[in-house]
């Protein structure tokens, strides 16, 4: 048999859902852990479209770009200025790499003492954590910048300012949409996680938290996969915009 | 400076930039010690006027080095380079790197690669693309200028940077083994588009190559470095009319020439 290219990756998603389904008809795992596949997806569905399942979705994307926006805005030109002298950033090199080490979650109580329970504690977690990648891939983008590029520049003339706007900035590029994309995957876990165990009424991590509490199986799977869903689609939209602006990259 | 009072002296008009004969780049008492060798003391050169010169000589004598200390990529530790007198900063010129690849820039098309030093100078759009085109007009060069340089062939993208070196009008070009990373079919083609380049502009070209059919092939004088810290082993001219074509290779001044500079250079070698 031979199957196209492109669906290949289709493959895979049939056999796990084949296994899936095997598995629930000759009840070998306990129907109330896991329900069946059709079961979940109409669950999935109905719960995205008229349930609280989409508000909860909306919830999660609305967070997590908030607190990806809000740590590209301050980490790029952030990393830009460290990246372009050698010696700053060497100077805090040490105190990124820490604090990108620790985990985000381990932030929480502080974050909850300085906000408050509520939005604002989410997103600025999970906006210090994707700052700090961010800031990380920028900086090196800038400080890897090809010498014979910047060498090139420089001996057409062109300034100081010249050669960062014109040259750096852009030799950062691809660079920066790895932060980008480690960034809004960072993110997303310290929202669903947030969302969890910070006093939440809506968002997907109450929504499974909440599902496993009601031992609604379904629920919580249909949960799982939007979160899934989620994460797969912003690294995807991610990829295409770099796609787009990036043309150069990897060329 | 005599040759400047001379000049001053002609009355307008009537000078043949031909017929001037003082050296276009004195370079006087060039000196620059790496941690682990001396690779230039007190180097004393004549660059002439308007003639290709190729730059040959032993590994790691400072071939790449003599040129990027000349074209300010390189700071000398001690010395003087002058351009009719005048230092440098003062000059247009353009250079040539060997790795295209790194020295283009592959988020602007070919077109606004070779416009880009005249943005630099604050030069307005519209006249950027005149020159741009007036310049592939002269040089009958045909790639199609809207392709970003990965789209190109390296040869392409080689003469997109000789180009981009080219569109200042420079007094002075520099090329560093600009065709050492391409291909044997398209370092011939490339060899032929350098010369019409420099048939057509006639400014002062100095090249670095480590193939001295290359070199000898291009050149109007070959300058032999010897083992650092480099001297001038021999100033070897080679007067064949251009433009020079594969016949060339095989007449008996070129195999004359090649032979004379290969003796030097294997004696370079040998002294070890």
């Amino acid at each position: 048999m031979k199957i196209p290219n492109a669906l290949l990756p289709l493959v895979g998603v049939a056999m796990l859902l084949a296994i899936w389904g095997l598995t629930v008809a000759l009840r070998l795992v306990d129907p109330v852990l896991l329900p069946s596949p059709l079961a979940t997806f109409r669950t999935l569905w109905e719960g995205m479209l008229s349930g609280k399942l989409g508000v909860d979705f909306l919830k999660t994307v609305m967070r997590t770009i908030s607190s990806t926006a809000i740590a590209a805005v301050i980490a790029i030109p952030l990393g830009i200025l460290l990246g372009s002298s050698e010696k700053l950033y060497r100077s805090v090199e040490f105190l990124i790499d820490f604090f990108r080490s620790t985990p985000a979650s381990a932030m929480f109580p502080l974050f909850l003492v300085l906000f408050g329970v509520g939005d604002r504690t989410k997103i600025s977690v999970a906006a210090f954590g994707a700052a700090l990648v961010i800031l990380f891939n920028v900086a090196y983008g800038v400080m890897n910048a090809r010498k014979t590029r910047l060498l090139a520049a420089k001996v057409m003339g062109a300034s100081r300012t010249r050669v960062l706007f014109d040259v750096m900035l852009l030799e950062s590029l691809p660079q920066t949409f790895v932060g980008l994309r480690n960034g809004v995957s960072l993110a997303l876990v310290i929202i669903v996680v947030a969302e969890m165990f910070i006093g939440s009424t809506d968002g997907l991590g109450q929504r499974v938290f909440e599902a496993q509490q009601l031992f609604d199986m379904p629920g919580m799977y249909a949960a799982i996969f939007a979160a899934g869903a989620l994460g797969y689609t912003l690294n995807l939209l991610f990829l295409l915009i770099e796609r787009r602006f990036v043309h150069w990259a990897g060329r | 400076m005599t040759s400047l009072a001379s000049i001053a002296a002609s009355p307008p008009g009537s000078f043949d930039e031909s017929r001037r004969t003082a050296p276009h780049v004195t370079i006087r008492g060039l000196s620059k010690r790496y941690p682990d060798a001396v690779i230039y003391d007190r180097f004393d050169f004549d660059i002439p006027r308007g003639k290709l010169i190729s730059v040959f000589g032993p590994n790691g004598c400072g071939k790449s080095t003599l040129i990027n200390m000349i074209a300010g990529l390189v700071p000398a530790d001690a010395g003087e380079v002058l351009f009719d007198g005048r230092p440098l900063s003062r000059v247009k010129f353009g250079y040539v790197f060997q790795n295209y690849r790194e020295a283009l820039f592959p988020w602007l098309p070919a077109f606004d690669n070779i416009a880009y030093p005249l943005k630099v100078m604050g030069v307005p759009k519209a006249e950027r693309k005149q020159r741009v085109e007036r310049l592939v007009a002269r040089l009958g060069v045909k790639i199609d200028l809207s392709l970003y340089p990965y789209h190109l062939s390296g040869g392409q993208q080689q003469l997109v940077s000789i180009m981009r070196a080219l569109i200042v009008e420079p007094e002075i070009l520099f090329l560093d083994e600009p065709f050492s990373a391409l291909d044997y079919e398209m370092t011939l083609f490339m060899r032929d588009q350098l010369q019409r380049v420099f048939m057509e502009t006639k400014t002062t070209t100095v090249l670095v190559s480590h193939d001295l059919e290359e070199a000898v092939y291009l050149s109007d004088y070959v300058l032999l470095l010897s083992r650092h810290p480099a001297r001038v082993v021999e100033f070897v001219p080679y007067d064949a009319p251009r433009p020079r074509t594969d016949k060339t290779l095989s007449e008996p001044g070129f195999i004359a020439t090649k032979a004379r500079c290969l003796k030097l250079f294997q004696q370079e070698v040998r002294r070890g």
